[in-house]
């Protein structure tokens, strides 16, 4: 089990082997976000190769309304 | 019924050419179908939407404001809303050029007062740098300061975009003078961002030079959003068409529009 911080809130994982498998069980996937691992950028394409390790800090943006 | 000029005079920005010269902000409407709506009638191109963190946990089905303003049909705008420090909206805008795959046209705002939002200009301008420096088109809200205004053209920003009146107040072009003076010496596009209320205050700032307007909440906020956006569309025509038009001079005196010869009985 794995201790995260996801948009500031703390989260326990069973299993989530890299960041795909973390948005996937966010429910995420099918959406159109950004994702930074403490405060660095993670691109898209990276996402299924990237491991998410205890204690790392993510956040999760999107596009919302706004002027 | 009567046909219109024609008129091939796109806004340009950054190279890239758009039909409409009114920009559209997505916050503040009832729901997704009101955003929807109004940004249809407004007939904008370029569309301003904000970056938040996701919801974790809740409502995961929740309507995607990109799916109501799809990328392909309209210029994303991304803006650093919010933002208090360069540090931070330097952060937004990477991360909003990762979001929207490599776009590299943003909204550059760092706000400097709660109360007022009044722009931090020492923030705003070291972001700008930093933000040119990696490659994005910077469109700048700035404060109505022509001086400012141009050092901001100067850094490389590809339009600047002086408040009218505060975000969200709705007071109009409370300092039409500076408008003008920016306008002036401007080589990039100046846009009145913020304070716009009324279609007609939207046109004037278009008479005044204005190469566009960018607004949210005078279209959001008045009782019928759609039909707002729709009027805001034509004022932004017509102030834009009565800019190019040339008004005529101002005289201190009555100037007789029909001939004095002839008079009857004279």
């Amino acid at each position: 089990m794995i201790r995260l911080t996801v948009n500031g809130e703390s989260m326990k994982l069973y299993s989530a082997n890299n960041l795909q498998e973390l948005l996937d069980t966010l429910r995420l996937s099918n959406q159109r976000v950004a994702v930074e691992i403490n405060s660095e950028i993670i691109p898209r394409s990276l996402h299924s190769q990237t491991r998410v390790r205890e204690g790392d800090s993510i956040e999760i943006v999107r596009a919302i309304g706004g002027g | 019924m009567t046909q219109d000029i024609a008129l091939n005079d796109p806004l340009v920005v950054a190279g890239r050419s758009f039909n409409s010269r009114l920009m559209i902000g997505t916050g503040k409407y009832k729901d997704m179908e009101e955003t929807r709506l109004a940004i249809e009638a407004s007939g904008a191109d370029i569309v301003t939407v904000a970056l938040r963190r996701t919801n974790i946990g809740q409502n995961p089905g929740e309507p995607n404001l990109l799916d109501v303003v799809p990328p392909e049909k309209y210029t994303i705008l991304p803006n650093t809303a919010f933002c208090y420090t360069a540090e931070e909206a330097v952060r937004t805008c990477r991360l909003a050029r990762e979001l929207l795959d490599g776009h590299d046209l943003v909204k550059l705002e760092v706000l400097g007062d709660d109360k007022t939002l009044y722009p931090n200009v020492t923030e705003t301008l070291a972001a700008a740098e930093t933000l040119i420096n990696d490659g994005f088109k910077v469109m700048v809200y700035t404060s109505d300061d022509p001086l400012i205004a141009k050092r901001l053209e100067e850094m490389g920003c590809v339009a600047v975009m002086p408040l009218g009146a505060p975000i969200g107040s709705g007071l109009g072009i409370r300092n039409p003078h500076n408008i003008k003076l920016i306008l002036e010496n401007a080589n990039v596009p100046i846009i009145v961002d913020a304070g716009v209320g009324t279609p007609s205050d939207a046109t004037l700032a278009m008479e005044l030079g204005c190469e566009g307007v960018l607004m949210n909440s005078a279209v959001a906020h008045a009782s019928n959003p759609v039909l707002m956006a729709q009027a805001m569309r034509k004022a932004v025509e017509c102030g834009r068409e009565g800019y190019l038009a040339g008004r005529m001079p101002r005289k201190a005196y009555a100037s007789a529009s029909s001939p004095i010869e002839g008079v009857i009985g004279s």
